[in-house]
């Protein structure tokens, strides 16, 4: 009996990192990009609510999930191009304008999510990847959404570009050294500007799972945070697309906890669990940061680490 | 000898325009940056086809318009004033603490805990004392620590003041939900009730509570310690640059946990006039934003702790008129958010500007 309630809960809490993790591997794929070029976007956790919001509204309007996926994608890269051509001005600091951006972005699409509290949008479809498998837990662990399976292309593709092509050693100097960029005559404000861009694009796109798949509605508290964790989850990952989707699966698993637990009928303690994923987090950034040496992989610009 | 001394009063005088005609670039900027975030907000709200000029008189007359709407505005401006003094002490450091909400919720909820054995057998007076310091010690302790793992252990407070918000807001609904909720109440869950015969009366002859009166006062100390004793010097060094500031041998650690931890007693202590002066107990009404909106309020101010006290009273009206802007003109409630999300992120783009106009220089600067 114990064994079962056991399989139960780690079976859930495997569906459950799957499903909840594509958020952050989204969110923290934009804010590596977004890092490695030396700036620093706190206000992704605005673009992943408004992007949510966007997606939802317009899935309902059109009927078209992958539309309201676009759209949201769209509506990110407009925050980050925001951000970025605003971090661009002497004297303005990006930290503080992603808070602002965190606010702003939040606002909006509680404004502007209002009216589509209520209704029933149309939702992802999901991939059946557990065919082969009797167990009905297991089939329904596996079934995945694309954007999942996305997600782990973008983190290769991304791996492989930041070592091999041209784009990703621009990017990599820009980010190290803004002066030796400038020597080698790249547009530093330009080169930040288009990755705050694609960094919120991605963001858009990870609140549209959201509000689209998992947990698959638009409400205001349908993301506490998951923005600004997956900012600390790219310190963790030291810069590497591919430890970000490790650790991305690690957080989700974290966060699959408290409902993974109440679907085994324990549900005491449900805040107490909630609270792991921002728990885990801090004890994260505390084991893996140390004053006393930088970190390896931190782009040389990154204010954060500075 | 009496002849040198004669040019001294027009030098003061040529000195003093000087310095106020310096100064007043931080005063017109940030006002610049309202007027422009008020109008870009215009155009937001006339391409929604709402009429701006109605909007901006019902924020009026639901915040400044009445003494009933003034009274309203100062109830809300109370826990901004201290919230923001959370965000402003560590900014003279350097350091983004936006945590505050976390600290004002369990300051909060640890007043109405330790209030509730002491109801039955303690007078009023020590047991608001007791509650009050429990509140500033926890708080202090909740954003100090966010100091101690920024200084001692690398960790960029920003991001852990965050975390620990929300770390903060699940302890709470976890007790009120669970251990500690008050078994008598059916609606929400809420901590017992510290009882009407404690809670902290009206300012006479208003609806105000004494938390206004303990913001400004903490405004003010706040103001003579970071301007005027040596501790707020070595605090403005540190926050200058941080590697000059040791190499001074100032003891910085000393410093950023100080200043944390007064902050989080701040935040905390706000909490405390929320429970003790208005809800009476710990629910999730403590849950209200003020940490959020006190990050704008020390921002518009620019850190300065006695230019808290005017825009907190600014914001808090907003704040107040936003269920009337609700109702008359069918907005959602949201539509505040929104209006300081924009200024917010206006008076930022302002920071560019310093410097940049000839008539702030002081003359022959």
């Amino acid at each position: 009996m114990e064994d079962v309630g056991l399989s139960t809960v780690l079976l859930a809490m495997l569906a459950g990192a799957i499903r909840v993790s594509t958020p952050f591997l989204f969110v923290a794929l934009g804010e590596c990009l977004t890092e490695k070029s030396g700036r620093i976007n706190l206000g992704l956790e605005g673009t992943l609510v408004f992007g949510a919001m966007a997606a939802y509204a317009i899935s309902f309007e059109t009927g078209s999930p992958w539309l309201g996926v676009l759209v949201a994608g769209f509506a990110g890269m407009a925050f980050g191009a925001m951000h970025g051509a605003i971090c661009r001005l002497k004297g303005v600091n990006d930290i503080a304008i992603g808070i602002a951006m965190m606010l702003f972005g939040t606002g909006l699409a509680f404004f502007f999510g209002k009216a589509y509290i209520q209704p029933v949008a149309p939702r992802l479809p999901s991939v059946e990847l557990g065919f082969w498998t009797d167990n009905p837990h297991l089939a329904k662990a596996l079934e995945v959404n694309p954007l999942f399976l996305i997600g782990i292309a973008l983190a290769v593709a991304m791996w492989w570009a930041f070592k091999n092509t041209r784009i990703g050693l621009v990017v990599r100097t820009t980010g190290d050294s803004a002066p030796a960029a400038l020597a080698l005559g790249i547009n530093v404000d330009l080169v930040r500007f288009l990755a705050t861009s694609a960094g919120g694009f991605l963001a858009g796109v990870g609140g549209a799972f959201l509000s689209l798949y998992y947990p698959g509605s638009w409400t205001e508290g349908l993301s506490s945070g998951q923005g600004l964790m997956a900012v600390a989850l790219v310190i963790f990952a030291r810069w590497n697309p591919l430890a970000c989707f490790g650790a991305a699966l690690l957080f989700g698993a974290a966060g699959a906890l408290g409902p993974a637990l109440q679907s085994v009928g324990i549900t005491r303690g449900y805040h107490f669990f909630n609270a792991a994923p921002y728990a885990m987090t801090l004890v994260i950034m505390i084991l893996s940061i140390s004053p006393k040496r930088s970190l390896k992989g931190a782009p040389g610009e990154l204010s954060i680490t500075k | 000898m009496a002849d040198t001394t004669v040019p001294a009063p027009s030098f003061a005088l040529g000195e003093t325009i000087d310095r106020i005609r310096r100064s007043s670039e931080y005063v017109v900027i940030p006002l610049l940056a309202l007027v422009v975030s008020a109008a870009l907000f215009s155009l937001f709200l006339l391409a929604l086809g709402k009429d701006p000029v109605t909007f901006f008189s019902l924020v009026w007359k639901g915040g400044f318009g009445t003494g009933f709407s003034w009274q309203n505005t100062l109830v809300r401006s109370s826990p901004l004033i201290l919230a923001a003094l959370c965000v402003a002490i560590p900014a003279r450091l350097g350091m983004v603490v936006i945590g505050g909400e976390g600290a004002l919720v369990l300051g909060g909820f640890a007043a109405a805990v330790v209030a509730i054995p002491m109801v039955s057998w303690s007078p009023t007076f020590f047991t608001l004392t007791v509650m009050a310091l429990v509140s500033m010690l926890v708080g202090g302790l909740w954003i100090g620590f966010v100091g101690y793992l920024r200084h001692y252990r690398g960790i960029n407070e920003t991001i852990s003041s965050l975390l620990l918000s929300y770390i903060a807001i699940s302890i709470l609904n976890f007790f009120v939900e669970g251990a500690l909720r008050d078994p008598s109440d059916p609606n929400k869950p809420s901590t017992m009730p510290i009882g009407p015969e404690n809670m902290i009366g009206p300012i006479p002859g208003t609806s105000v509570h004494w938390g206004l009166v303990a913001g400004t006062i903490a405004a003010v100390a706040m103001w003579v310690l970071m301007n005027r004793t040596t501790f707020g010097f070595a605090a403005r060094i540190t926050g200058g640059n941080v590697r000059a500031a040791m190499a001074q041998g100032l003891p910085v650690g000393k410093l950023i946990l100080v200043s944390t931890a007064l902050a989080g007693a701040f935040a905390g202590l706000a909490g405390f006039y929320e429970v003790a002066a208005i809800h009476g107990k710990a629910n999730a009404s403590l849950i209200a934003g003020y940490g959020f909106t006190g990050i704008l309020v020390s921002f518009l101010a620019r850190h300065n702790p006695i230019a808290i006290v005017p825009v907190a009273i600014f914001l808090g009206g907003i704040e107040a008129a936003g269920g009337l802007v609700q109702r008359r003109l069918e907005l959602p409630d949201a539509t505040v958010l929104v209006l300081q999300g924009l200024m917010f992120v206006v008076l930022l783009v302002s920071e560019t500007l310093y410097g940049r106009f000839k008539i702030f220089k002081a003359k022959g600067a």
